[in-house]
């Protein structure tokens, strides 16, 4: 296989007794592309999302992340990806560094890379002097700035972000997709759901999934040129308008 | 009132969906009994019991000789002084000691009367009980046989010293036990939790700014597990006094009378740790560690309160159970009249008055 | 009369109040409008609510809803106010039917008696009425939501965050209903992270930590942006953006979509700045005067 696929989905699906969760997916993210994966409530872009990050099997079709074989591979897959979501990102009751610290120790990072890296992260984001205090007494924006430090701590070669600046203020919001970009820009993949339809248009490429099914996949210029949209909006109103199934 | 019944309603449909949850709570009395039951009919056979023969005369080796002949009892040891006694309980393998003094045979020829003594192990008083009753049984026919051909009856003393638990709690504590920790649980417990997952998912929010007053919300909570109690405390009685035997010896008005006394007890202690909770697991771990630890350890049903050290005698005093599990051992087991438990009647009714005022005092008509 | 009246209120949390949660809070609603609170999480709008729906009290400050003190008529306003809270979820194992049967009882009316209020909502559920409401999509359960905050006519109906965590389509239809709604009388408090929302309501607050930026029309907030704001796009984005944002005259440079936001310090012509930016790139740059929208204001109060 080429090697500046990081992602390779062919026919991937995955169904619940009989009811077909992701349906055929196909598609392809190349090496340090922002990859948006879009999709409305129960489009099944959660269940696609958890077989690429190796946490569950697909009933058939093939995929790879990050080389790594999905059936086989998962644990190798789980080492080379970062993932975050706005449910989950850092633990409330441990400070920034602890936090910084467990999820070095989990990647078996040393010591010193942990520290360094920590020194480094809380600089790069001006955050030096709240290293010790409880990520619970941060505000929102900065944990989850934090939360795709750590993400990325690591320095994995993909990054899955699972609604990521859900609630932010539009300041914040946009200095966490300065932190994208420059992540991407150092090689590291972006594969990033959103329910902003303005953060669609930051992608390189976008794919909106309807019904388990991926309806749509190209760069948001071409797809506004295709479906005769003004905006990566209208374009997503007038696919996902078409779900006829009604599932979470 | 259609509010309320309306609420009630609601709160058994939750109670009816969570199948799991309903059968937990109503099969779990009648586990608990049947367990019991079972334990109970554990019948002695061979059991190993060692011999301190002081003695050493023709009568005692045969007492000795009719024991061990028994299918009841083996001889494991004999042993030389009394002081080896509890370090052969402590190793466990024995559960009974028979002592018998010196002179034993002169005792009875000259006195014609001469004594035994049985020491039990009573950590566990059903053993101890059985074991010293047939213990028991067998001196006695011994005695019957030398007695026979004689005029003068010859008479032995049984002595009987239950180690560790004098008292012999056990058997018949089993059932007022069952009856509080299960009322705990459903009232307590279940009441606490209800209340509190309202609050998680965000319901009690409408429910506040509804015209709904506060205090019937809180009653119409626990309406479903006051009937569930009902239905607990009409199975433990059925099944004990069906299988197990246990006799309700005293007025069953008012052991019910009681009961629904203790019932609004653990209700209201719910509905309190309830204004104290903010999530379901920490109303559950309240529960457990603050309502149920004291009601197993501090009871009396399973250790006997006489043989503590005092301050734990005085912590005692403010557990529910303790009062309700010696009414009901007094009216179920004694068979003793309302005369002689209007004080932990008193203490009960109480509590509850107590707890039932914090509990509305402190429940929110707002958030936080 | 305003439908509501808020008035200094200030709310901090906290043993020693270090947790400000509103500072100084006051604005009206009229009967019959749509108001929208637009913020950030953490911005203090569920406090808001809460305060409002009498749930909480504020340290000082005071506030009437429907003609109501919170404080003192608290059970007046509890009869006549709807509430949707931010993380209601209905009760899981209940059917839909038995959820609003049980919303109606609870607030002394019936679902028949103002049925005519949820019809345009309720008919589309109501094939799923004996499903639990564990099971309904995210759209579905929202339309129950409302249809059980709305059961009893409501004079004020508060919507925290209801769109939260909704997909795209799913929110255009719940703004859909609320306009219907709107038409029928009721007034409409309503908060939201999302700024795309603020042009659907009548009047804005908009709000973060706690203090109100501003209160206006949607259009009027708008047009209270004075500034130059020009959209640009070159194929390298990123390069764009760190190149003009070293630039003297620029005040702020964001990604706005398929474009960067830039806004000048100065107002200069569209030929100056095409010829301004062909100096610091060798892309070929795109360059177009815009409108600015909400959250373009929103960014631009919130650095002020």
């Amino acid at each position: 296989m080429s090697n500046d696929k990081v992602i390779t989905a062919e026919q991937l699906t995955k169904r619940f007794g009989d009811f077909t969760a992701v349906d055929h997916i196909s598609f392809e993210v190349k090496k340090g592309e922002i990859f948006g994966f879009l999709g409305a409530n129960g489009a099944g872009k959660t269940t696609a999302m958890r077989m690429l990050c190796g946490l569950s099997l697909p009933t058939s079709g093939k995929a790879t992340v990050a080389g790594f074989d999905v059936y086989k591979e998962n644990e190798k897959i789980k080492r080379n990806i970062g993932y975050m979501s706005q449910k989950f990102s850092l633990y409330d009751d441990l400070t920034v560094k602890e936090n910084m610290r467990f999820y070095g120790g989990i990647y078996g990072m040393s010591d010193k890379q942990i520290k360094d890296k920590t020194v480094f992260i809380l600089r790069h984001l001006h955050l030096e002097t709240e290293g010790d205090k409880l990520v619970k007494s941060l505000p929102l924006g900065w944990k989850q700035k934090l939360a795709f430090s750590v993400a990325i701590f690591h320095e994995p070669e993909i990054v899955f972000l699972d609604e990521p600046t859900g609630g932010v203020d539009p300041v914040t919001r946009r200095e966490f997709w300065n932190m994208i970009y420059q992540a991407a820009a150092d090689g590291i993949t972006i594969f990033v759901t959103t329910h902003y339809m303005d953060e669609a248009e930051y992608c390189n490429r976008v794919s909106i999934m309807v019904d388990g099914r991926i309806d749509a996949l190209d760069t948001p210029a071409q797809l506004k040129k295709t479906f005769e949209a003004k905006s990566m909006d209208e374009v997503f109103l007038k696919l996902a308008r078409k779900a006829v199934r009604n599932a979470d | 009132m259609k509010q309320f019944l309306s609420f009630i309603k609601k709160e058994f449909l939750h109670i009816w969906r969570d199948k799991r949850t309903m059968f937990i709570l109503l099969g779990m009395p009648v586990v608990q009994i049947i367990i019991f039951g079972f334990a109970l009919t554990n019948e002695v056979k061979n059991s190993k019991i060692a011999i301190l023969d002081n003695a050493k005369d023709a009568a005692s080796t045969s007492l000795m000789t009719e024991l061990n002949a028994s299918r009841y009892f083996e001889i494991e040891k004999n042993l030389y002084s009394y002081n080896e006694i509890e370090a052969e309980f402590k190793k466990g393998k024995i559960k009974l000691a028979v002592v018998i003094p010196q002179q034993f045979a002169s005792d009875l020829q000259h006195f014609n009367k001469a004594q035994v003594q049985l020491i039990a192990d009573a950590s566990d008083p059903n053993t101890a009980n059985q074991l010293t009753n047939y213990a028991t049984a067998v001196i006695m026919d011994y005695q019957k046989r030398i007695t026979n051909d004689r005029k003068l009856p010859y008479t032995i003393n049984v002595e009987i010293r239950n180690l560790y638990n004098p008292q012999l709690k056990g058997a018949y504590n089993f059932v007022p036990g069952v009856m509080a920790m299960v009322l705990l649980l459903v009232c307590t417990m279940m009441t606490a939790i209800t209340i509190v997952k309202e609050k998680e998912m965000g319901t009690m929010e409408i429910m506040l700014v509804s015209p709904m007053k506060p205090q019937m919300v809180v009653i119409a909570k626990a309406v479903p597990y006051l009937v569930l109690s009902a239905v607990n405390i009409s199975s433990i009685l059925l099944l004990s006094r069906f299988v197990l035997d246990v006799p309700i010896n005293g007025s069953l008005v008012l052991l019910l009378f009681e009961s629904i006394l203790f019932i609004l007890v653990s209700l209201s202690l719910g509905l309190l740790i309830s204004s104290a909770a903010a999530s379901q697991q920490t109303a559950m771990f309240i529960s457990l560690v603050g309502m149920f630890l004291p009601t197993i350890m501090l009871s009396g049903f399973m250790f006997p309160i006489e043989n503590m050290p005092l301050p734990l005698r005085i912590v005692s005093n403010m557990v529910p159970a303790k009062w309700y599990f010696t009414i009901v051992k007094s009216v179920m087991i004694k068979g003793i009249g309302f005369h002689a438990i209007w004080k932990e009647t008193l203490v009960l009714t109480g509590m509850m008055l107590f707890f039932l005022t914090v509990a509305i005092k402190k429940f929110k008509i707002r958030l936080a | 009369m305003s439908a509501v009246v808020v008035e200094n209120i200030i709310k901090t949390y906290g043993k020693k109040k270090e947790v400000t949660a509103l500072q100084d809070i006051s604005f009206e609603v009229k009967p019959g409008e749509l108001y929208g609170i637009i913020g950030p999480d953490g911005a203090g709008k569920t406090s808001l609510f809460r305060i409002l729906t009498t749930l909480l009290l504020a340290d000082s400050g005071n506030a009437i809803v429907d003609g109501f003190d919170v404080v003192k008529d608290y059970k007046e306003i509890r009869k006549r106010v709807g509430y949707m809270p931010g993380k209601f979820s209905l009760y899981q194992d209940l059917s839909v039917e038995e959820n609003l049967n049980f919303f109606a009882t609870i607030f002394n009316t019936t679902i028949q008696q103002n049925y005519d209020l949820i019809k345009d909502i309720y008919q589309q559920i109501k094939p799923f009425k004996r499903r639990k409401a564990g099971k309904l999509s995210g759209g579905m359960k929202q339309k129950l939501a409302l249809s059980c905050a709305l059961i009893h006519r409501p004079s004020v109906l508060f919507l925290d965050e209801p769109t939260t965590g909704v997909d795209a389509v799913s929110r255009k239809e719940f703004w859909e209903m609320l306009k219907r709604l709107k038409e029928q009388g009721i007034t409409i408090l309503v908060s939201t992270p999302y700024m795309d929302e603020a042009g659907l309501c009548d009047k804005v607050a908009l709000i973060q930590t706690g203090k109100i930026l501003s209160i206006n029309r949607p259009q009027g907030i708008v047009d209270d942006y004075k500034k130059p704001l020009w959209a640009v796009k070159s194929p390298n984005m990123l390069q764009l953006l760190n190149e003009l944002k070293e630039k003297n005259e620029v005040e702020d440079i964001y990604p706005f979509g398929e474009y960067h936001h830039l806004v000048l310090k100065n107002n200069i012509k569209k030929e100056e700045l095409e010829q301004w930016i062909r100096q610091s790139t060798t892309e070929t740059v795109t360059v177009e005067a815009v409108r600015p929208d909400i959250e373009d204001c929103f960014i631009s109060l919130m650095k002020n």
